[in-house]
């Protein structure tokens, strides 16, 4: 039934040599994944590294067939054509994204397309049964006919876990179970995985936050760049958490960026004291108390992974776009500014390119000529009448310094390529004029060639005398393009560093803990 | 083909429903041996359909912000009979009544764009409150009775330009602003094309804008020349005179002004307009209070053409116009359509309403036939959409090939947009 590793132990699951291609990208070349059985295996890697496409390789997203290499579970080959197929074979994945029906209970969660049933009729008596022994069995209280949506997140995830035991599972993956949890909570959590495995289930497990994983995991297997890099034995091998950092950074960093000579200034931009709650969650915070400054001419960085406030943080400041606000202080200039609202921040002089493109920077319906001027309108119109002619010639001024590849300013934004897309983004806001420019990955989807260029057009607008924030999940983009870099951690800046003292390993160890830098 | 295609600008929908038009009246001018094409039927066309047409531009406004408005038939209805009451019981004249019903509809107006854009709540309920709201209001204020109109009001609905100046044998005025017309858009498009190629922009061919031109102005005249010839006391009609107006005034401010802009923002990607400043509250609220004052002003005109208001008047007008808008290709998801294709979409419901009429169809049959027309016209968009834009050949060859692409792997986060959004 099962193969056996080299100690002898039982394998579960091997992944051979898989190779998985998107129209040019490879997102997993040559990665190899060995879980024996029983064990809580953790994958970690930046953001993008192709953790979660190794997942959907697995669980059968990405269907047999889409991928090269092999599936071993059990002993078999196995060739998922869906997630259907995955689950049949014990199989279950818990995204991220919770995937509960908030208005249905959690009875009917637990069996929703697996429920119990008599001559074609759904056995409640029986489901009703079933639940209250999976829910003792992931240590919940609560009575199963409690809608979701009156349960908080880190219950719903315990949720999550039980239609996942309903199922029969063998191997579960948890992709970042504890993201959106508070502290005891994500230890019930961990606590309860450990208990699985007491029973017998194997857990492959996703997540950023290093110390849990040090904490609970057996195995560690390290992608960075689509490879595996290597697979650590926790108790063997002594790991903590800067062995994890070193196997997920190790990666040189090349001449990827223009030569650059920043010519920084004073001080013109400062904020004291920000702090911002969740938009739905009442009592959780998304900014704690942010301070930070800005000088004229300078490119500030701001690291954090994934989910850590960076974009909470940029678009609360950005006429509070984002979040409830609490308190805080924005100063310009030595004078204290009002961001209520995006047309106030627009007027103050800040300008924000969002992380996502196309859902929340461009209208795809629109060309070109309409984009680049669409938050300016005012600089190309006579009493509200827009200036067509001034609108052209715009668009084609940007067109030509950007260097954006298109027949013309009278194409469709969708049609461009992502490069060309983010072009025309920072043309739209580079039309504004503003004395803070905010980035929010601003190189995300974006090829080598054009992420060289969008450098060059971010060193430009510091040499100008603007200030720039650069937020990104890639560090080596942040080593090499800022002067300053922040580091964020749930929610709390948690350091700052200069551009000469931070490396890969001191970011990712403030961006992973709440110590305070001295 | 694609001399056509060039002909009108490359918008294959454009150039299909304009195609469409010409066609179905091509059709019903042979197969009612000519009786299509004649002044009293055409003047009779227009003073039928003018008040659908008015509202299909406020229609297009509403749609294009991405909401709709089910409330019109019911507005226009109740700001009718109000009016009428007023000009009969306080003794308003004519253009106070005029006045009067235009702040009722802005008053209506801004109640449902209050619920609509600061409430939050879609305006597909909120309007279909207002639709059995305000019919109501109708029925309770009128008492359901008719209730006739002065004839110096009626002259909104039902009047014609005057006859003055020389026995040309035509009406002077419809000929005078026939012929404005047609120097004026000579006069545009060729500044506009010198302008663009000073800017250095593409233009087409010569050839290809002065045929467009001359087919265009070709249309102005021979409409001037039915217009100007009917039978005695009838002209340009008044309600036409009034679309053209609000065309031309929406279709300025839709496509030129910064207000027009930010309809389509919203109406293309809401989140992406507010972070770029648009305040798209006050836009969701700014259309549905400019619905509500066309509806008022086609209630009054139509009441103006029936000599009285009644409580069944504009059952059905909101279907009528919403159908206008689609088929002048605007989406149902928002962020497209043109005021000047909603009026053709009208007119083609119109013709076709018309020439079945003339052919002796039956209401049955003709209810028929527009719906499955409305079907085809979007069915042909959403395809259209869904093969990305292609030329007809394109599309035509588009079957006998099947499109697989594997979509990469985003790492965008949409998590944000639907907590955003929920």
């Amino acid at each position: 039934m099962t193969t056996l590793g080299t100690q002898g132990e039982p394998i579960l699951l091997e992944m051979r040599s898989i190779t998985k291609e998107f129209p040019g990208v490879k997102a997993l070349s040559n990665v190899s994944l060995r879980v024996k059985a029983g064990e809580i295996h953790a994958i970690c890697g930046e953001n993008g590294a192709g953790k979660s496409t190794l997942m959907k390789v697995l669980s059968g997203v990405y269907p047999y067939g889409s991928y090269t290499g092999d599936i071993v579970y059990q002993a078999e080959t196995q060739q998922f054509k869906d997630i259907r197929a995955s689950e049949a074979a014990g199989i279950v994945i818990i995204h991220q994204e919770l995937a509960l029906i908030p208005e249905l209970s959690i009875m009917e969660n637990i069996f929703l397309g697996n429920e119990p049933t008599k001559w074609g009729v759904i056995d409640w008596a029986e489901a009703r049964k079933r639940s209250t022994e999976l829910l003792a069995r992931v240590g919940l209280r609560e009575d199963p006919d409690t809608p979701i949506k009156e349960i908080g997140v880190g219950k719903q995830q315990l949720v999550e876990i039980a239609k996942a035991l309903n199922k029969s599972v063998k191997l579960l993956i948890l992709d970042e179970p504890t993201a959106a949890l508070n502290e005891s909570d994500s230890q019930h959590l961990l606590d309860l995985i450990l208990g699985l495995k007491g029973r017998g289930i194997t857990s492959i497990i996703i997540s950023h936050k290093l110390n849990e994983i040090e904490q609970i995991a057996d195995e560690i297997t390290i992608i960075r760049d689509g490879k595996s890099i290597e697979t650590l034995n926790v108790k063997r091998d002594g790991v903590d958490e800067d062995r994890i950092i070193k196997g997920m950074v190790g990666r040189t960093l090349e001449s990827r960026f223009p030569d650059h000579e920043p010519k920084i200034g004073e001080v013109f931009f400062e904020v004291k004291d920000w702090t911002v709650g969740h938009p739905q969650i009442q009592d959780r915070l998304i900014c704690k108390g942010s301070n930070f400054f800005v000088r004229r001419g300078e490119i500030v960085g701001f690291a954090g992974l994934m989910g850590a406030g960076r974009t909470e943080l940029a678009r609360s400041l950005f006429g509070h776009s984002y979040g409830r606000f609490i308190k805080g202080q924005v100063y310009k200039d030595g004078k204290p500014v009002n961001l209520r609202t995006v047309r106030q921040a627009i007027d103050a002089g800040l300008g924000y390119v969002t992380e996502d493109r196309k859902s929340l920077g461009l209208n795809l319906l629109d060309d070109i000529k309409t984009t680049t001027v669409a938050a300016n309108l005012r600089a190309i119109s006579n009493y509200t009448v827009v200036d067509t002619r001034k609108e052209f010639t715009v668009a084609e001024e940007y067109r030509k310094s950007l260097r954006t590849k298109t027949p013309s300013v009278e194409e469709g934004v969708a049609k461009l390529s992502g490069g060309n897309q983010q072009k025309v983004v920072l043309a739209k806001w580079m039309f504004t004029d503003p004395d803070l420019l905010i980035l929010d990955e601003p190189t995300r989807g974006i090829d080598v060639g054009a992420k060289y260029e969008i450098y060059g057009i971010i060193q430009k607008l510091a040499n100008q005398g603007k200030g720039v924030i650069v937020i990104s999940s890639e560090l080596p983009e942040l080593l090499g393009l800022s002067d300053r870099i922040y580091t964020i951690f749930e929610g709390a800046i948690t350091g700052v560093l200069d551009k000469n003292e931070a490396s890969q390993e001191s970011l990712m160890k403030l961006m992973t803990s709440a110590r305070k830098a001295a | 083909m694609n001399a056509l295609k060039k002909l009108f600008g490359g918008n294959t929908r454009q150039f299909g429903m304009i195609f469409a038009l010409v066609a179905l009246i091509v059709f019903f001018q042979i197969f009612t041996d000519g009786r299509t094409l004649t002044p009293g039927n055409v003047i009779n066309l227009f003073n039928g359909n003018s008040y659908i047409l008015i509202l299909a531009i406020g229609m297009v406004l509403v749609i294009i912000a991405g909401h709709i408005d089910l409330s019109v038939g019911s507005v226009a209805a109740f700001v009718g009979v109000s009016v009428a009451l007023a000009m009969r019981d306080w003794g308003l004249p004519w253009y106070m009544g005029v006045l009067f019903g235009l702040l009722l509809g802005a008053v209506i107006g801004a109640w449902q764009g209050l619920w609509t854009a600061y409430v939050g709540i879609p305006a597909f309920i909120v309007t279909l409150a207002g639709m059995l709201l305000f019919r109501g209001f109708n029925q309770f204020v009128g008492k359901s009775n008719t209730i006739p109109v002065p004839a110096d009001f009626q002259f909104l609905g039902s009047g014609y330009l005057p006859e003055i100046g020389p026995d040309t044998g035509f009406n002077n005025l419809t000929l005078l602003i026939g012929l404005v017309a047609a120097a004026l858009v000579v006069i545009m498009s060729l500044r506009a094309r010198a302008s663009s190629k000073a800017l250095g922009a593409d233009v087409p061919e010569l050839w290809v804008e002065v045929t467009k031109l001359v087919l265009i102005c070709g249309a102005i005249l021979y409409a001037t020349y039915l217009f100007a010839t009917g039978r005695p006391g009838t002209s340009f009609p008044i309600p036409g005179l009034i679309l053209a107006v609000l065309v031309l005034i929406y279709g300025f401010v839709a496509d030129k002004t910064v207000l027009g802009r930010h309809v389509y923002a919203v109406g293309g990607n809401r989140h992406a307009a507010e972070l770029s400043g648009v305040q798209s509250k006050k836009v969701n609220f700014l259309v549905m209070m400019n619905m509500s004052i066309l509806a008022g002003l086609a209630g009054m005109i139509f009441v103006g053409r029936s000599t009285a208001s009644g409580p069944f008047d504009g059952v059905g007008w909101e279907l009528d116009a919403i159908a206008a808008v689609f088929i002048g290709g605007a989406a149902v998801t928002g962020g497209v359509g043109t005021v000047i294709g909603s009026i053709v979409g009208g007119l083609v419901m119109a013709v076709l309403n018309n020439g079945l009429q003339l052919l002796g169809v039956g209401a049955d049959l003709t209810q028929i036939i527009k719906g499955l027309v409305l079907l085809a016209a979007v069915a042909f968009d959403v395809y259209n959409k869904s093969q990305g834009k292609r030329s007809i050949t394109g599309l035509l060859m588009q079957n006998f090939q099947r499109n697989s692409d594997i979509k990469p792997d985003e790492t965008t986060s949409t998590k944000e947009v639907i907590s955003k959004e929920s």
